[in-house]
């Protein structure tokens, strides 16, 4: 279903640049989540509109005005936190969605992401979800752990469930 | 002020090196190299160093203390698990959690301290000649390392995600145990699976291991074995690659390490990736087979009371009665516990998106979680997954779901449902992507008894990998013989999870502190010909 051009253009170029620019954040995913100065490890700017576009309907109900920024930042922490094979592999996934003819092939999605529809892009991940295709259910996986993981890693996530974040001790 | 005895050791004087601060490449030369710091490794490099032997122990992960265990799940996961804690196996239907840190799992298990099944042990005696394991012979090696790591029965009261579970099994005339716990002086938070901020958790991190860095043992952390140099007969030296400070990436340098004997202790996955990796002699191809995972299916109960599933000692109560309403090679047969429910875990684990999830993560603290843990590997159709490599060396466990483990599963989301309806769940979701909340035992019935059971669509997890250089008196069907020695090089032996020819049947951390305990006594008479210092009551 990939391409060459998309494996090579997507997974590999531009690989070395931004494992250099991740070490620093390797150390701290925590310190990563904060910083003002935040340099994006592994998503590009098309990659950042495309998470940006899933992240208000994945998380529909739960991101308060203005959070999707956050979600994004905590994608490329917890992607940059990954083995880099797995690394690759999502790098694919986001091939698959930025191309053109696979986006509205594979995924459904008629419009580019940042003009993207909830109705369009809900559609897209609960017919991920439901595919005989097992890969574009993990893929559906993938978007679900990471974008969730993003999300309620946070404090700002936490006051809703009613979860009072960790005690205090010491 | 809680006292980091991590911290206040390195200050000391332990010979601990981060390898990712190396500026040049290294040589060790010890008595004994283990590969790993986890259940084998810890408790291997404390009976070593006693005997007097000099210990180099070689850890992947980093050396984290208690003043670094925020209990922020953001921060645990990747710096404590392997992959983030979302391993996965080759076709990605089930995720995998491992430690990946100095005291590896036991880092960030959730404390459940069970001896190995007499059933388990009679099996092995069976199936695989090791007439050396009977539940007498190994009572001393577990009362040894009871006593070592504390192990009592919880006597607290059990959270309320765990009392659901009792008075649900109760209601339907099941018996529940309560669970012993390897805690000291437990602060009863729940965050068990963060890194224990107390230090009240027995791990090896706070027990085993201090005990061999005070006797000189070397630790050397962000430090992946790679390769085993065989020479036709023995092992002569272990290739190490430094890892940078996050641990993903790999930096210039290598430390090469010479001993005596070296000791695998990696895992299960990481043992068997690193003898694949070394090519080692493996004439009948067992090294990375037959490796178990304790599959686990899910069941999410909505409460009408607060559980706050998210406080407390995470496991407490656990019932083995489906392990016994069939035979041990018959249909296959689960344990029940509950696990902790935290906000990450909970959000990636619950099915669906939108506003349905976030509906259901806005009654988390109603949440009530119970898990089942299927006994796989004694069954012609559980014959386990394999361990295999990816390009770049790393590990790959590929675990094909047969009929005859579905069949399992969907008994099992039954039962947690009438458990927990039983308990007086409010609603029940089976972790299936077809699921909905069901409000009577009646329609989830119905449900689970008609889900397509399918990777990706049946959630499917494990804490509990073991396996895939199994033990037994064959070399045609197994790795390592009954003291975890390797069958096709002299000075090496297998310590942990991985030598374990089916899955366990009960959390497995007690069966590798145990069994290591034994055979690790013994690897030590033999290298220093002396005695050993044994439990007093051992008596083979
Ligand atoms: C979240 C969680 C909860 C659990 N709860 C319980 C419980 O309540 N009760 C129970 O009995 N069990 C529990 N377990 C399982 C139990 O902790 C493990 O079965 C046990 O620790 C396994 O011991 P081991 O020695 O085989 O491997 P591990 O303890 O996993 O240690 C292996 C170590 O080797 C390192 N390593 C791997 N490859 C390399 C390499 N190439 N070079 C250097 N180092 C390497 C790893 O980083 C790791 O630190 C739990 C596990 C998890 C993850
Ligand atoms: S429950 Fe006890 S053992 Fe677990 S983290 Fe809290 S204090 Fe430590």
């Amino acid at each position: 279903m990939l391409t060459r051009r998309q494996l090579l253009g997507g997974g590999l170029a531009a690989g070395a640049a931004l494992v250099i620019a991740g070490l620093a954040y390797e150390f701290s995913p925590d310190r990563a989540l904060r910083d003002p100065h935040y340099r994006f490890v592994i998503l590009d700017e098309e990659d950042r509109a495309i998470v940006a576009a899933i992240a208000p309907v994945m998380l529909a109900g739960a991101l308060p005005a203005g959070a999707v920024e956050q979600v994004v930042r905590g994608t490329d922490v917890a992607i940059a936190g990954l083995p880099l094979h797995v690394r690759a592999q999502i790098r694919q996934l986001f091939g698959v969605l930025r191309f053109p003819l696979t986006r509205m092939f594979v995924a459904g999605i008629w419009h580019p992401w940042h003009s993207a529809n909830a109705g369009e892009i809900a559609a897209f991940l609960q017919h991920w979800r439901y595919s005989p295709v097992v890969q574009l259910r993990s893929a559906y996986d993938a978007l679900h752990q990471l974008l969730m993981a993003a999300w309620y890693g946070n404090e700002q996530a936490w006051p809703p469930t009613g979860y009072p974040g960790p005690p205090k001790v010491g | 002020m809680i006292r980091d005895i991590i911290a206040y050791g390195v200050k000391s004087g332990w010979k601990v090196h981060d390898a990712s601060q190396l500026s040049s490449d290294m040589h060790i030369d010890a008595d004994v190299a283990i590969v790993g710091t986890g259940a084998g490794g810890g408790t291997a490099a404390e009976i070593l160093s006693a005997a007097g032997l000099r210990v180099v122990l070689i850890e992947e992960g980093p050396l984290r203390s208690s003043s670094d265990f925020h209990m922020l799940e953001r921060e645990a996961y990747p710096q404590l698990y392997q992959d983030s804690a979302a391993r996965k196996t080759k076709d990605k239907g089930i995720t995998i959690l491992q430690g990946r840190a100095v005291g590896g799992s036991t880092t960030v298990n959730w404390t459940s301290s069970f001896r190995t099944p007499p059933e388990t042990l009679a099996y092995w005696r069976e199936q695989y000649g090791l007439p050396g394991y009977t539940p007498e012979t190994l009572a001393p090696w577990f009362a040894m390392m009871e006593r070592r790591l504390n192990i009592h029965p919880w006597a607290k009261a059990p959270n309320d995600n765990n009392d659901v579970l009792r008075r649900g099994a109760a209601k339907l005339g099941i018996l529940t145990e309560v669970i012993p716990r390897n805690v000291k002086g437990c602060w009863n938070l729940g965050y068990c699976g963060m890194g224990c901020p107390t230090n009240a958790k027995q791990s090896m991190l706070v027990t085993t291991i201090p005990s061999a860095l005070e006797r000189g043992a070397v630790l050397l952390t962000r430090a992946r074995a790679e390769r085993l140099v065989f020479d036709g007969a023995k092992i002569t030296s272990l290739r190490v690659r430094a890892l940078n400070a996050g641990g993903i990436t790999t930096s210039p340098y290598s430390v090469t390490v010479h001993a005596r004997h070296f000791v695998l202790a990696a895992g299960a996955i990481g043992s068997p990736a690193l003898l694949l990796r070394s090519a080692l002699p493996d004439p009948y191809e067992r090294v990375g087979k037959r490796t178990f995972l304790h599959p686990v299916v899910l069941s999410f109960a909505t409460m009408p009371e607060a559980v706050n599933g998210f406080s407390g000692a995470p496991q407490s109560i656990y019932t083995d009665h489906f392990l016994h309403t069939q035979p041990l090679d018959g249909p296959i047969g689960y344990k029940l516990e509950v696990p902790p429910i935290h906000p990450v875990l909970a959000a990636t684990t619950l099915i669906g998106f939108g506003e349905s999830h976030t509906r259901l993560m806005n009654e988390l603290t109603h949440g009530q979680v119970i898990i089942a843990l299927m006994r796989d590997g004694f069954n012609e159709h559980s014959q386990g997954g394999s361990v295999g490599l990816h390009a770049d060396g790393s590990p790959l466990l590929d675990y094909p779901i047969t009929d005859y483990i579905w069949e399992g599963a969907r008994r099992a989301l039954l039962t947690m449902a009438q458990i927990q309806f039983a308990a007086g769940a409010r609603s029940v979701l089976p972790m299936h992507e077809d699921a909905v909340p069901y409000h009577s035992l009646n329609a989830a019935s119905k449900a689970i008894e008609a889900f397509p059971m399918q990777i990706l669509r049946t959630l499917v997890v494990s804490a509990h990998v073991m396996g895939g250089c199994g033990m037994g008196n064959d070399p045609k069907q197994s790795v390592v013989d009954g003291n975890g020695a390797h069958y096709h090089a002299e000075n090496l032996s297998v310590f942990d999870g991985s030598i374990f020819p089916t899955s366990i049947g009960a959390n497995p951390q007690l069966s590798i502190y145990g069994i290591t305990a034994r055979n690790a006594t013994r690897l030590a008479e033999q290298l220093t010909g002396r005695p050993a210092l044994r439990p007093l009551d051992s008596v083979s």
